[in-house]
């Protein structure tokens, strides 16, 4: 496998990103739901959201240089299986899961820097707030950081379901090609 | 002639009867010499304050017939501020004041009582969560008089202990935190 991508192949760091992508999105969002219903006493109360925010913002750093990437690399020709509508569903999903992917991940910033305070990565690096003070910042970010965060799992679910669909019923390379075979 | 004398002599003394009865104040929150204040135990180490930046109201005090007062104040429970944005939201969340649902708390007096030396025990219905409690609050008449404005104005401060679960707030913060103690310092503006 290469590094880089080719005419008819995803390289290895493309392939990287994306499964790491998606292991992190679902784990974000899993794990983003578990927290807010800790109770006050438990000993992940704290633990918890911190570790939503650190990853959160690690996998904010990672995306932009995926995007970095994606703009140096060829992308990989469609299948010529692939119809001219499939094409365009693909790149429309695509492209909204990158939006929001980016809304959900600003939106949790916004509400943890709602009050001028900095959001830590694991208490190694403090995010200092830019925009804040807003009249009900962290209520508006909260609603928009959940819902598309649903709006986002929703999408990875069609995207997924897609891939099945191109594996199991069109038996073409869609999947594979994903999975580097 | 007699029945203009009778309309000239009622106006004269609905017009000389006016400051006899019970004075109107408005609370004066556009100036902010007012505040309602909250502080809760936090583990039972320390206490959390807040306050409600949000609030207005009126009460009428007579001096001649000081427990003929009355007190209503409305309060945005929206604007609850603790300091802390993220602890806000949680706060304004259906785990505590369920905002959405509950926009308003309201305090509407029943009784007052001046009990001598600027105290007073003020008794009434808090509206909190939904759930109306009959309330007392110990006062204390902080002062009144003219302001070097043209108003006259006076004000009051208290507290009272809200017990969590008698209004339906049941997220547990602990055996220690069951409870918060309520202040509200509150000075009104005479209406014209």
């Amino acid at each position: 496998m290469r590094w880089f991508n080719t005419e008819n192949h995803w390289g290895a760091i493309s392939i990287a990103f994306h499964w790491l992508s998606a292991l992190i999105i679902f784990w974000q969002f899993g794990f983003g739901l578990w927290m807010v219903e800790l109770s006050y006493y438990d000993a992940w109360y704290h633990k918890a959201p911190d570790l939503h925010k650190s990853i959160g913002l690690l996998f904010l750093v990672l995306t932009l240089i995926r995007l970095v990437w994606r703009r140096n690399n060829r992308i990989p020709k469609p299948l010529i299986s692939h119809t001219a509508r499939e094409q365009k569903m693909a790149a429309t999903i695509h492209y909204l899961l990158y939006l929001f992917l980016f809304t959900v991940m600003f939106s949790g910033y916004l509400i943890s820097t709602a009050d001028g305070r900095a959001v830590a990565i694991f208490n190694w690096v403090q995010v200092p707030a830019t925009l804040h003070g807003v009249d009900k910042q962290e209520d508006i970010a909260g609603v928009v950081h959940l819902w598309l965060a649903v709006c986002l799992i929703i999408l990875a679910v069609l995207h997924v379901l897609a891939a099945i669909k191109h594996h199991f019923f069109n038996q073409d390379r869609t999947l594979k090609r994903m999975l580097g075979l | 002639m007699k029945n203009y004398f009778t309309i000239a002599t009622l106006l004269i003394m609905f017009i000389f009867a006016a400051p006899l009865q019970a004075a109107e104040y408005d609370i004066d929150t556009a100036d902010a010499h007012a505040t309602v204040q909250f502080k809760i135990k936090h583990l039972g180490y320390s206490w959390l304050t807040g306050r409600f930046n949000k609030f207005d109201g009126y009460f009428s005090y007579d001096e001649k017939n000081p427990d003929a007062s009355k007190i209503e104040v409305n309060i945005d429970t929206a604007s609850i501020d603790s300091n802390h944005a993220e602890r806000d939201k949680h706060l304004r969340s259906k785990d505590f004041l369920d905002v959405s649902k509950f926009p308003t708390a309201k305090f509407v007096s029943t009784s007052f009582k001046e009990k001598g030396k600027n105290k007073a025990l003020l008794k009434g219905k808090l509206t909190l969560h939904g759930v109306t409690e009959n309330i007392v609050i110990e006062l204390e008449h902080v002062g009144h008089g003219p302001d070097p404005w043209g108003g006259y104005r006076r004000g009051f401060a208290g507290s009272t202990m809200l017990t969590l679960k008698d209004f339906d707030i049941t997220t547990d913060l602990g055996p220690a935190s069951r409870q918060v103690e309520m202040f509200l310092a509150i000075e009104g503006i005479r209406r014209k």
